[in-house]
């Protein structure tokens, strides 16, 4: 066992159990063992997380649209992710004629893979991740791109002129969105001195909600357009495009797309509550306050909170155009991001090793220059404006004679 | 350097979410912009037209609820008045009010479908449909009490209309004339001020007022561009001159004008509904006619200001029991003409956008 994974909560029990059992010169095959029962574990945990949000996204959708959402599978409908899993993976495997075999049955794979990769270095507890990489959020950012590809690769392969639609807007959006969400990032990185997730986390004396106002803005703008939430789903744009990308897909390999889609959306907040809400501490008061819950609780509680803004901002925002959503990531996110970039590293500048107070004051400094800065930005955007907004008035008209 | 590029032609429709029916559209792109388009029809042609030559004139109003089957009682009035006047039959003061009751409703009912799918097309995907439809499940129920039917109602009948309201019918519609506006300012508060709809629509797809009036476009798309023509104020016809309302008129003739108004003509409908439930007058319902009746040969052209623009029946008899020749000029086909001068140059989104505000119903452009 690596000094690494000596402290590792879930790594630790699981080698000394397999360890005892093996005789001495076996020790790789217990080292081995572990890391697959808790890669195996991971994966499992993730998959049922998924079919809950399906679960929560669907009922809550139904409440915010008057509606019940689905109720009869199960008690209170808790079982209709795994009906209709059931009823996918029982479909025909439908591929077009048109469509390039290779592509089409090579990309769900590629949209769900790199969403388990960056599972392994996101931690969700005290000493619980698979792996401490000192270049999280480095590998977090790379490995994300890759779902890019996928998209592409199935839009293009699919040989549908509106997954190849779905796919044009794919490529354009979710690389003009990588720009500001690394940005966004720098600002965490430059306070928390390190690229680890684990030392992000523990460099957090204030959640950096707080610190990073403006960051955390960019942020979850930006990660919205990255797991094609509304109001940037254009990719899908059902009123648009169908389905966009994945228009003609079926049986497996779409309920591979879905489980990609959904798993991201849960690992994207999965890394905003470990980049800006603390991860697994207590998010109120001072790190050395007592653990009430554990620390893995306290995580998926951070991990349903966002999914529960997400899923609001679902039900009421209109799509934006292709164009409009591009600006927005050019002309508000990128200034934005880089205010904050600047303004952070100033303060860490100034105050490389800041007492509490002065701790706060940056919180006061950071959260003036998001307010000035995003209300400014929006005045702009007010007089770009061409045309006026009230224009509809109540008159009344004579009969004409006849 | 320079990549060589290509159009592509992509079908949208018959089978697409957001072509309200089954509409065809055969659109030339230059990657999101949209270069040719040529609209495709005839998939619900029922030939409604040569049906009515073989119906009595009183059979005729069934196949008039099929034509704009989101406001049918709108269909039944204008049939009603076409017939009316071709045979020279004066209908029941009672009866015409409760006719324009019944019409109002039914507005309020489509434009409260239309602004669900302009929504439901601008992305917001179920929430605003979803609430737009529990309103008009409510007027639904009322024309369920007043006919018992809630969509083929068959309500009006030459002369006035087959039955009168029950008592009960009063009681819930005061409730819905209490409860009504408070869900009108609710979709206000969540829609009119969203930054979001203000870029989506505002100066997307402007119709001129010029070639509004040369396409001949009427209804809310034809008041959105700045004209104020309502039939029911410039030709008032059965009881509207004794009404007091106004029209909503627009001035950039965009997408966001379109849409406004529609949410203020739902909050005039209400105002005449009032106005009518505390005028009416007691008496027959219905003028007594023959089981058949038989207008003297001629022909005559009713029109009424439904809720898509301007409804007309136009009859010929030639003294039988059925009309000779029945001509529906029906306003969501000649609104549908200006489509293509509307979208050239603009992106596909704005295409599915742009045809929701135009309101389009396949039932009556087909026939």
């Amino acid at each position: 066992m690596g000094p690494v994974l000596s402290e590792n909560a879930l790594y630790r029990p699981l080698y000394s159990f397999l360890d005892g059992l093996l005789p001495e010169s076996l020790d790789w095959v217990a080292y081995f063992l572990t890391g697959f029962a808790i890669v195996f574990l991971l994966v499992n945990v993730l998959l049922i997380f998924a079919s809950v949000f399906v679960f929560m996204l669907r009922r809550l959708l139904g409440l915010f649209q008057t509606r019940l959402g689905p109720n009869r599978v199960g008690p209170f409908g808790i079982l209709q992710p795994f009906a209709d899993l059931l009823k996918l993976l029982l479909k025909e495997d439908v591929r077009p004629r048109e469509a390039d075999p290779l592509l089409f049955t090579i990309a769900p794979v590629l949209m769900v893979a790199p969403v388990f990769i960056i599972l392994a270095v996101v931690p969700f507890g005290r000493n619980s991740f698979l792996a401490d990489l000192n270049i999280a959020v480095l590998f977090f950012i790379g490995v994300t791109t890759v779902s890019t590809l996928a998209v592409f690769l199935a839009g293009w392969g699919s040989g549908n002129r509106y997954a190849l639609i779905g796919a044009v807007r794919a490529v354009a959006q979710l690389v003009s969105y990588e720009v500001p969400m690394v940005l966004s990032l720098v600002g965490v990185l430059l306070l928390a001195g390190t690229m680890s997730l684990v030392g992000v986390v523990e460099a957090q004396r204030i959640p950096f909600i707080l610190l990073q106002p403006l960051g955390f803005f960019v942020f979850l703008m930006a990660a919205s357009a990255e797991m094609n939430w509304t109001p940037f789903d254009l990719l899908e744009a059902e009123s648009e495009l169908t389905a966009g990308f994945h228009t003609e897909y079926s049986g497996t390999k779409f309920s591979l797309l879905q489980l990609g889609e959904f798993a991201s959306v849960i690992v994207l907040s999965g890394s905003i509550s470990t980049l800006f809400l603390r991860g697994w501490e207590n998010p109120f008061g001072p790190l050395s306050w007592p653990e009430v819950l554990p620390s893995h609780i306290w995580f998926i509680a951070k991990i349903f909170a966002v999914l529960f803004l997400l899923i609001w901002v679902r039900a009421t925002i209109v799509r934006l155009r292709i164009d409009q959503v591009m600006a927005f990531a050019w002309i508000v996110l990128f200034p934005l991001a880089i205010i904050n970039m600047f303004v952070t590293a100033g303060l860490v500048v100034a105050w490389p090793e800041p007492t509490t107070a002065q701790l706060w004051m940056m919180v006061a400094v950071n959260w003036v220059v998001a307010i000035v800065s995003i209300v400014g930005i929006s005045f702009l955007m007010e007089k770009n404006r061409k045309v006026p907004t009230t224009t509809v008035r109540l008159v009344k008209v004579t009969p004409e004679v006849r | 350097m320079s990549l060589r590029t290509e159009p592509v032609t992509i079908n949208i429709g018959p089978q697409h979410p957001s072509t309200h029916g089954v509409f065809r559209l055969r659109v030339t792109f230059d990657g999101e912009v949209i270069q040719d388009l040529e609209p495709i029809f005839g998939y619900l042609h029922r030939g409604t037209e040569k049906l009515a030559e073989e119906r009595s004139y009183t059979q005729v109003v069934t196949l008039t609820d099929r034509l704009d089957y989101v406001s049918p009682m709108l269909n039944n009035q204008a049939y009603v008045l076409a017939v009316e006047k071709l045979a020279g039959i004066e209908p029941t003061e009672r009866g015409m009010y409760l006719r324009v009751m019944a019409a109002e409703l039914q507005r309020i009912a489509s434009h409260l479908v239309a602004t669900g799918f302009l929504l439901q097309d601008l992305g917001a995907m179920g929430t605003p449909l979803m609430y737009c439809f529990r309103e008009r499940e409510r007027i639904l129920d009322l024309f369920e009490m007043l006919c018992g039917a809630r969509v083929t109602v068959s309500y009006m009948r030459p002369g006035g209309v087959f039955q009168d309201a029950p008592a009960d019918f009063w009681k819930a519609l005061h409730t819905f004339l209490d409860e009504i506006p408070v869900y009108l300012d609710e979709l206000d508060a969540l829609l009119t001020e969203n930054e979001v709809l203000l870029v989506r629509t505002k100066g997307v797809g402007v119709l001129p007022a010029q070639e509004a009036i040369n396409s001949s476009v009427t209804g809310p798309v034809l008041r959105a561009s700045g004209i104020a023509w309502d039939l029911r104020q410039v030709d008032p016809y059965e009881i509207y001159d004794r009404l007091d309302f106004q029209i909503p008129v627009g001035t950039n003739g965009d997408t966001y004008d379109r849409f406004m108004v529609r949410i203020l003509e739902m909050r005039q409908s209400l105002n005449i509904v009032a106005q009518c439930a505390k005028q009416i007058p007691n008496g027959p319902v219905r003028s007594e006619l023959p089981y058949f009746p038989r207008p003297p040969i001629g022909d005559a052209y009713a029109h009424v200001e439904a809720s898509k623009g301007e409804l007309g029946f136009y009859l010929v008899s030639d003294g039988g029991i059925s009309p000779y020749r029945c001509k529906v000029r029906s306003p969501s086909f000649l609104n549908l003409t200006i489509l293509k001068d509307l979208l050239v140059g603009l992106k596909l989104a704005d295409l599915i956008v742009i045809l929701g505000s135009i309101d389009i119903n396949m039932g009556e452009v087909d026939r």
